[in-house]
């Protein structure tokens, strides 16, 4: 469970986050929406430590993230993460991309970690690409391949910014496959998007994010169709 | 105040200007080689770019030599070689002969680039204006293609001024030799060096800095 | 003209010693090139992340190496040093002098390798468990190593070139050696030409070896 208590986040005298408590289950999926520049990527960096906070405390499963003592790379291997810009390893084929973090992070075998990457490549559907460099492999495969290697952490929870909104309209379907397929499978997981289709059909819970403030949480027919905060009407009405 | 006199006593006012006249011809020999090899390697630059088949096997193997031999040993080679076909040349003249021909071979790349940094559609388009050849090369590449390989240039002058050190080898008495001549004579290595250091860095470090902002503001 | 009677059989009598002595060439280029790209990935560091002293230390290095001759700087590990009573072996002048402009040079290619390698590359790393230390040497330092292959490449051939210079400080590389034969025979031309000869064959070994290597190392 993700337990986040007055979270406070500057960037220099910038605050862009003013304050968030939220809650996240296991087995939970939940999208965080709103407009760009309204703290909800940098929530995520602050969940698995990437960028400092100001205030307040992240919990993973009841240890603290940004506490000196705790021991982040190995917290930040149940966090699997997924960024806007998909971040392949250039100098990795496919397979080595996944297959690296198992085995010099986790120390497993080469062999095994091979078949980790084997098969979350194919879970991924890229099970056709696994000596294939990344240069030569299109944005929607790249973030599958990004996704891929998440997954052969074991991660308990995996963390989605803006997986999509990088790609080619025509690619954005694969990886939305892709997260759902995750999300039947019971993965948790934390998707700040701009697909509203994606949040309002496969999430448990859909936050908004306004200028650093959550401003309003809920189940998704709630929120989509009787939100009651003023803000995100106006915000859905525009992306709609 | 005597021991301050006593670590200077090796050096007098004399040798600074002893100094300054080899700085002077450091320059001098420099300037005439790096005019010279520029004109010369942009010629070559061309050839090259045009691709014909002579120049491609004659001219680029030739040049080739020039960056794959130490500079020192194509200057003994160079004033050894002289007298044998019966050309009279003194140490400066030998050294401005092989720094031309070398800056022209260092020059010859850069100019060949900076002739292909000028996109062909521009080029075409330059040439449906009804432009000539010589109007495109003029109007259009060479400010364009001159733009884009000057912060290269000046690396390759530069690199020869400081080269020119190496045409003491030969006797020709330019800064470095005078600095060596000075501190067989007083002993004060340290301080000599110091000053002929001075000398290049303050030349070098200024227009490097200088050619590096051009290359900055026109990449924008 | 030609009334000169070249003399090449005392050369090829010496040629197994010159090429002793042109391996010695390649040892001290490529020794210094490895301390160069240590010190070099330092001063990169250094000057990326750092601010105070330790910043002006590099970047003054930098500079120097960059902006005075190497000759001066052989000179200043010669007898420069000779002034604090700290004497090096022409050995050590060489590899010395070498390490520190090689290094000067190459920082600012890691430089520029290390910035062309965006930052989410290590935050993509980093949020998959990877120490830092992992992240640098699995995933920002090969693609470091891609960028500047070619000026790596480049500049151990200038380390080759400019090891020649260690003739002027009396170290018996391929230059020195040529130098000191060509002394006692005085057939200076001769000797220095077939040394041309194998400087430029050197040089296209390592051209050769770069490209074969480039072709099984970067195969994205």
């Amino acid at each position: 469970m993700i337990e986040i208590r007055g979270l406070e986040k500057y960037f220099g005298a910038l605050q862009v986050l003013k304050g968030i408590d939220l809650d996240v289950e296991k087995g939970e999926v939940l999208s965080v929406i709103g407009a760009s520049g309204s703290g909800k990527s940098t929530l995520l960096y602050c969940i698995n430590g990437l960028e400092p906070i100001q205030k307040g405390t992240v919990l993973v499963d009841g240890t603290d993230v940004h506490a000196k003592t705790t021991d982040i790379n190995k917290l930040r291997q149940k966090l699997g993460m997924v960024f806007q810009q998909w971040n392949s390893f250039p100098h990795l084929t496919a397979l080595e991309n996944v297959a690296l973090a198992p085995k010099i992070v986790k120390g497993k075998a080469k062999s095994e970690a091979r078949d980790i990457a084997e098969k979350q490549l194919r879970h991924v559907g890229l099970g056709d690409k696994l000596n294939v460099y990344p240069n030569n492999l299109s944005g929607g495969q790249q973030q599958r391949l990004a996704i891929a290697r998440a997954l052969a952490m074991e991660p308990e929870y995996m963390l989605f910014d803006e997986a999509t909104s990088a790609l080619d309209p025509e690619l954005v379907g694969e990886v939305l496959d892709t997260m759902r397929l995750l999300a039947e499978e019971g993965m948790t997981m934390i998707c700040v998007t701009h697909e509203m289709g994606f949040a309002r059909d496969v999430s448990d819970r859909v936050a908004y994010f306004h200028q650093g403030v959550m401003d309003e949480i809920g189940p998704p027919d709630q929120i989509f169709g009787d939100a009651k905060s003023e803000n995100t009407r106006k915000f859905l009405a525009n992306v709609r | 105040m005597q021991e301050t006199i006593s670590f200077f006593s090796g050096f007098t006012p004399n040798d600074l200007w002893f100094l300054g006249e080899a700085a002077l011809r450091t320059l001098w020999i420099s300037a005439l080689s790096i005019s010279i090899g520029t004109v010369l390697g942009c010629a070559f630059g061309w050839m090259l770019y045009e691709g014909k088949l002579a120049a491609t096997l004659t001219l680029a193997p030739v040049l080739d030599v020039f960056r794959s031999v130490p500079l020192i040993i194509q200057l003994v080679l160079f004033y050894n070689f002289a007298p044998i076909v019966g050309l009279d040349l003194d140490p400066f003249g030998s050294g401005v002969v092989i720094l031309t021909i070398y800056t022209s071979a260092l020059v010859a790349n850069v100019a060949r680039g900076g002739i292909e940094a000028v996109e062909r559609p521009m080029r075409r388009a330059a040439r449906s204006l009804g432009m000539s050849y010589w109007q495109d090369m003029r109007y259009v590449v060479l400010p364009i293609g001159g733009r884009a390989v000057f912060p290269a240039w000046v690396g390759v002058a530069l690199g020869v001024m400081k080269d020119s050190a190496l045409v003491s080898v030969l006797g020709y008495v330019e800064l470095l030799k005078a600095s060596q001549i000075l501190i067989t004579r007083t002993q004060e290595p340290f301080l000599i060096l110091t000053i002929a250091g001075a000398f290049y860095f303050a030349l070098s470090f200024p227009i490097s800095r200088y050619a590096a902002k051009l290359e900055k503001r026109w990449a924008q | 003209m030609f009334d000169y009677n070249f003399h090449w059989r005392p050369v090829m009598k010496s040629l197994p010693d010159l090429l002793e002595a042109g391996l010695l060439t390649l040892q001290v280029a490529a020794l210094s090139m490895v301390i160069g790209i240590v010190i070099g990935i330092v001063l990169a560091l250094i000057r990326m992340h750092m601010r105070g002293p330790l910043y002006w230390i590099a970047t003054s290095w930098v500079e120097l190496a960059r902006n005075t001759p190497a000759l001066f700087q052989l000179f200043f590990f010669g007898f420069g040093l000779g002034a604090f009573g700290l004497h090096l072996s022409p050995f050590l002048i060489v590899l010395a002098g070498l390490s520190f402009n090689c290094a000067g040079y190459l920082a600012e290619n890691f430089r520029g390798g290390f910035q062309a390698v965006p930052d989410t590359q290590l935050r993509a790393a980093r949020s998959l468990g990877m120490t830092a230390w992992q992240a640098y040497t699995r995933i920002v330092i090969p693609q470091v190593f891609r960028i500047v292959y070619h000026p790596l490449t480049n500049q151990l051939v200038w380390a080759v070139l400019m090891s020649s210079l260690g003739m002027l400080v009396g170290f018996r590389e391929l230059s020195g050696e040529t130098q000191f034969f060509a002394s006692r025979t005085f057939r200076i031309f001769e000797y220095f030409a077939v040394t041309a000869v194998i400087y430029y064959v050197i040089v296209k070994f390592i051209l050769g070896v770069s490209r074969l290597l480039a072709m099984r190392l970067f195969r994205y």
